[in-house]
C-alpha cells in the first residue's frame, strides 16, 4: 500500500494557507482586505502566506485601483485547485487509515 | 493520533471558511417575521381602501380601474417594502455585531447584486403592467419576480431562501390563473409565508 503522507501538499500543510485556498476555491475571487477580515490574521502574516502560494503558482493576482486606492484580488489557479483536491484526498485517506 | 485530530481540525476549518466566505449569515429570522406582519397590515389597509364593505372573496364583482386607487395600492406596497428592508438591515447589523463580523463584505455586496437584478427588472415590468391596465396580473408578477430573486440570491444565503423562492413562484403562478384574487395571494405570499419561514429560520439559526 502506498503511503498517503506522500500525497500531502507541503505548501498547504499550514492552516492559514489551507484556509486561503478554501476561500478562493469557494469564491470567484477575493481581495486582500476581505481575506484579512475573514481569516482574522495580520497584514504581514497574510502577505507572507499569499506569497508562498503565489510562488507555487497556486493563486493568481490582479492589481487595480478602486477610488484611487490599490486593490489586490486573488484567484485560485487550475494548478492550485488540483493541489487542494489532492491534499484533501490525502487528509481523508490518512484519517481513514488511522481509524482502522 | 495527534496528527489525526490535526487533519480533522484542518478539514473543519476548511468547511467553516468556505461557508463563511460564501454565505451571508447575518440575516435574522425575526426580520422575516416582521416583514410578514407589515405585509399583512398593508393587505388589510389595501382591502379597506379598495373593497370594503365587500368580503374579500367577492373580488370579481368589482375590479380596480381608478388610477387613484392604483396609486394608493402602489404606495402601500412600497411602504411595506421600504419598512421591511429597513427592519432587515437593522436586525442584520445587530446580528453581525453579535457574531463579530462586518455587514458590508464581498459576500453581502454580491448577494445584493444578485437580489436586485431580478427585483428591479420585476419592479419596472410591473409598472408597465399597471400603466397598460393589466391590473389582474400585477400581484402574481410581484410574487413570481420576488421568488426568482430569492432563488438567484440563495447561494449566498441559508438554504431555506431557495425553498421560499420556489413557494413564491408556485403561488404567483396559481394567482395568475385566478385573476381578481391578487390581494389574497399577495397577503399569503408576502405575509403568511414570511412569517412561517422567518419563524423557522429564527428557531434554527438565531438561538
Amino acid at each position: 500500500m502506498k503511503n498517503p503522507f506522500e500525497n500531502l501538499d507541503k505548501v498547504m500543510e499550514h492552516r492559514v494557507r489551507l484556509q486561503i485556498i478554501s476561500v478562493l476555491v469557494a469564491n470567484d475571487s477575493y481581495d486582500f482586505n476581505a481575506l484579512k477580515d475573514l481569516l482574522d490574521v495580520t497584514d504581514g502574516n497574510l502577505a507572507t502566506h499569499l506569497k508562498a502560494l503565489e510562488r507555487e503558482k497556486y493563486i493568481s493576482i490582479s492589481k487595480s485601483f478602486i477610488d484611487r486606492k490599490p486593490n489586490t484580488r486573488y484567484k485560485v489557479t487550475e494548478r492550485g485547485r488540483t493541489a487542494f483536491k489532492k491534499h484533501l484526498d490525502a487528509m481523508e485517506e490518512l484519517i481513514k487509515q488511522q481509524r482502522k | 493520533m495527534d496528527k489525526n485530530s490535526d487533519y480533522q481540525k484542518d478539514i473543519e476549518s476548511i468547511r467553516h471558511m468556505m461557508e463563511k466566505s460564501v454565505k451571508f449569515l447575518s440575516l435574522s429570522g425575526l426580520s422575516g417575521i416582521l416583514a410578514g406582519v407589515y405585509a399583512l397590515i398593508g393587505a388589510v389597509v389595501a382591502y379597506s381602501i379598495v373593497y370594503f364593505p365587500q368580503t374579500p372573496f367577492d373580488y370579481r364583482n368589482q375590479s380596480v380601474k381608478e388610477i387613484t386607487i392604483i396609486i394608493k395600492l402602489l404606495s402601500i406596497a412600497l411602504t411595506v417594502l421600504i419598512i421591511s428592508i429597513l427592519t432587515g438591515y437593522l436586525l442584520a447589523a445587530k446580528k453581525a455585531h453579535k457574531l463579530g463580523v462586518k455587514i458590508w463584505t464581498t459576500t453581502s455586496k454580491r448577494l445584493l447584486v444578485n437580489l436586485l437584478v431580478p427585483l428591479i427588472t420585476g419592479g419596472i415590468f410591473i409598472l408597465f403592467l399597471l400603466f397598460y391596465g393589466h391590473y389582474g396580473v400585477a400581484a402574481p408578477a410581484c410574487l413570481i419576480f420576488y421568488g426568482l430573486s430569492l432563488i438567484q440570491a440563495s447561494p449566498n444565503l441559508y438554504d431555506e431562501f431557495r425553498y421560499l423562492g420556489y413557494t413564491e413562484i408556485i403561488l404567483g403562478l396559481i394567482s395568475a390563473a385566478l385573476p381578481g384574487y391578487g390581494l389574497i395571494f399577495w397577503a399569503v405570499g408576502f405575509g403568511v409565508l414570511h412569517i412561517i419561514y422567518g419563524a423557522m429560520m429564527f428557531k434554527k439559526y438565531d438561538r
